[in-house]
């Protein structure tokens, strides 16, 4: 598949925003979908419907097969060990909760600590905090430099004998900061302690090999991998699978179930209670397979391009301010205008076909760091060329006018 | 409808430079507003005279051009009026940003309306129409003294 024909794969370019061509530069929030994946959740609805792991009849079985028929692609492609390290959940945050409920539940007592970063989404905190109350935990936050990244040394700093673990992003959503992850899972093994790592920027965008960056968990937005909503995976190593209580209860995750007591499943069952989004699923394996036609490796490339050739374009025009100066940046550009807030760029964008998001991007902790209530962000996804950027940055020169008039 | 008319004049004006934009000496009503979805910020504060008059009327806040711009006009406006008139012209506002084609009331002038008119460019943007909204649903609480902060994912 060539990327450079690849808006062709997506029917949302086929429409009009404000009768302009559809410049979509929110896929840090959430991908479009490509035709395939598009085809497969009609195709599944209409010819192959049935529930997962429960009936003996032929759909049934044929269903089974295809649900996991995905959870084997997706290890595949993270490189995991084991099919049973991939946990399918209803998205990223609740993959987050998971660890923290079971993880908590079972491993921590009052005083403990985890280290956060100030990069994380609320999904990556909010999660956390509530074992504040419920265990008396202690949150501390790694500091970011200048440049809104997270160092190494920031995370050595932070950690203290009481820290029992560490949750931090892959990719920052607000700065694009990309976290040496691999270098800070090895300096929590080499203490004890267990990682998360946040992947919702990560997965879309970078090769992820579990097996070779070590961490304990990692978390995966689906709909922002050109797969359907409603669906994230929780990659685990199986022996913290095997080691944390399960989650949430219900049919499919029990073995034996009677008046006096009940054991739970094997995995991957245990943490699947109920039934699952098996469309989404199935529809997400085909978002595996556009992945793998493509090739990570093109895709980083062709983002990396885009993302220093957006750097430039948006330099280059003084009333622009960038925020955050990472090194190693992936698909994220944010940036303030002078006397604009956030939320008139944005409306004036949309004027134009140009999709953004405005505000806190769910990084209060963030936004009170850099002092800014608000910032606006273009991010990038496989479909994005240049032309999209130099767009951006004719409707950034509008603002100026309609405001400056 | 296009930006021009979301982006009036007036609506520049008081964005970029709102009046009343302090804090009311000796204030003795005040509450908080809080937009969650964009982190919009806005604190109104009342002086209400023995008569039930608005002596004075500021704020302080942080937000987008139409939520300033929002917050400024409404507080001109209601400077030196009665506790009573404050809750019509709230009432009447927040009918006209939601659905009505033009504010009823007979308390302020034709002069006025068209100023608070100006707003009525967000009905074409539904996610903005709280922008607009918030200073008002703010002043409300601090007539009310509601100590409970404004926010408004309680509206609709």
């Amino acid at each position: 598949m060539n990327i450079n024909n690849i808006k062709k794969q997506f029917p949302i370019f086929n429409n009009k925003v404000h009768n302009n061509d559809l410049v979509y530069l929110d896929s840090a929030n959430s991908s479009q979908k490509p035709q395939m994946v598009v085809d497969r959740i009609y195709d599944f609805y209409t010819k192959e419907f049935s529930n997962v792991g429960r009936s003996v009849h032929y759909l049934a079985v044929a269903a089974t097969n295809l649900y996991e028929n995905t959870r084997t692609m997706m290890q595949k492609y993270i490189n995991a060990k084991d099919p049973n390290e991939i946990v399918f959940t209803k998205g990223a945050t609740e993959a987050i909760n998971l660890v923290a409920n079971t993880f908590g539940q079972k491993f921590l007592n009052e005083g403990d600590e985890i280290l956060l970063t100030e990069l994380e989404h609320h999904s990556n905190y909010v999660p956390w905090h509530y074992l504040r109350k419920l265990k008396g935990v202690k949150i501390n936050f790694a500091e970011i430099n200048n440049d809104g990244e997270i160092t190494i040394e920031s995370i050595e700093k932070s950690i203290t004998p009481k820290t029992k673990m560490i949750a931090i992003t892959h990719l920052s959503n607000v700065t694009g900061a990309i976290l040496p992850i691999k270098e800070i899972t090895s300096l929590a093994h080499s203490k004890n302690i267990p990682i998360l790592i946040d992947g919702c920027q990560g997965a879309p965008h970078l090769k992820l090999d579990m097996q070779d960056i070590d961490c304990d968990f990692y978390a995966i937005s689906c709909h922002k991998m050109y797969g359907p909503t409603g669906l994230g995976v929780l990659y685990a190593k199986k022996k913290w699978l095997d080691a944390l209580p399960p989650y949430q209860g219900g049919g499919g995750m029990i073995r034996e179930v009677k008046k006096e007591g009940i054991s739970f499943g094997d995995l991957p069952n245990k943490y699947e209670a109920g039934t699952m989004a098996t469309a989404q699923v199935i529809a997400f394996g085909e978002s595996i397979k556009f992945l793998n036609q493509i090739g990570i490796e093109n895709i980083e490339k062709h983002e990396s391009e885009l993302t220093k050739y957006g750097e430039e374009v948006l330099r280059k025009n003084n009333s622009v301010k960038l925020v955050g100066n990472p090194k190693n940046k992936g698909s994220v550009l944010s940036f303030t205008l002078d006397g604009i807030h956030a939320h008139d760029i944005a409306t004036i964008l949309d004027e134009d076909g140009v999709a953004i998001r405005a505000g806190h991007h769910c990084c209060q902790i963030l936004h009170d760091k850099l002092g800014l209530s608000a910032t606006a962000r273009a991010s990038l996804g496989v479909y994005n060329t240049k032309d999209d950027l130099d767009k951006l940055n004719e409707s950034i020169n509008k603002c100026r006018k309609i405001f400056d008039r | 409808m296009d930006l021009k008319e979301l982006y009036q004049e007036i609506i520049l004006d008081h964005g970029k430079n709102p009046r009343n934009l302090r804090k009311t000496e000796n204030f003795n009503k005040d509450a908080k507003g809080h937009n969650p979805l964009c982190g919009d910020k806005v604190h109104v504060f009342l002086k209400i005279d023995e008569n039930k008059n608005i002596s004075d009327i500021s704020f302080e806040g942080s937000g987008c051009a139409i939520s300033m711009a929002s917050a400024s006009i409404m507080t001109d406006l209601m400077k030196e009026k009665k506790e009573k008139e404050v809750k019509e012209l709230v009432e009447d506002f927040l009918q006209m940003i939601k659905e009505s084609p033009e504010m009823k009331t007979k308390i302020i002038s034709e002069n006025e309306k068209t100023k608070l008119m100006s707003l009525s460019g967000v009905k074409q943007y539904p996610m903005r129409v709280k922008c607009a909204t918030l200073a008002w649903h703010t002043l409300t609480s601090a007539m009310n003294n509601s100590q409970e902060e404004t926010n408004t994912e309680k509206f609709d």
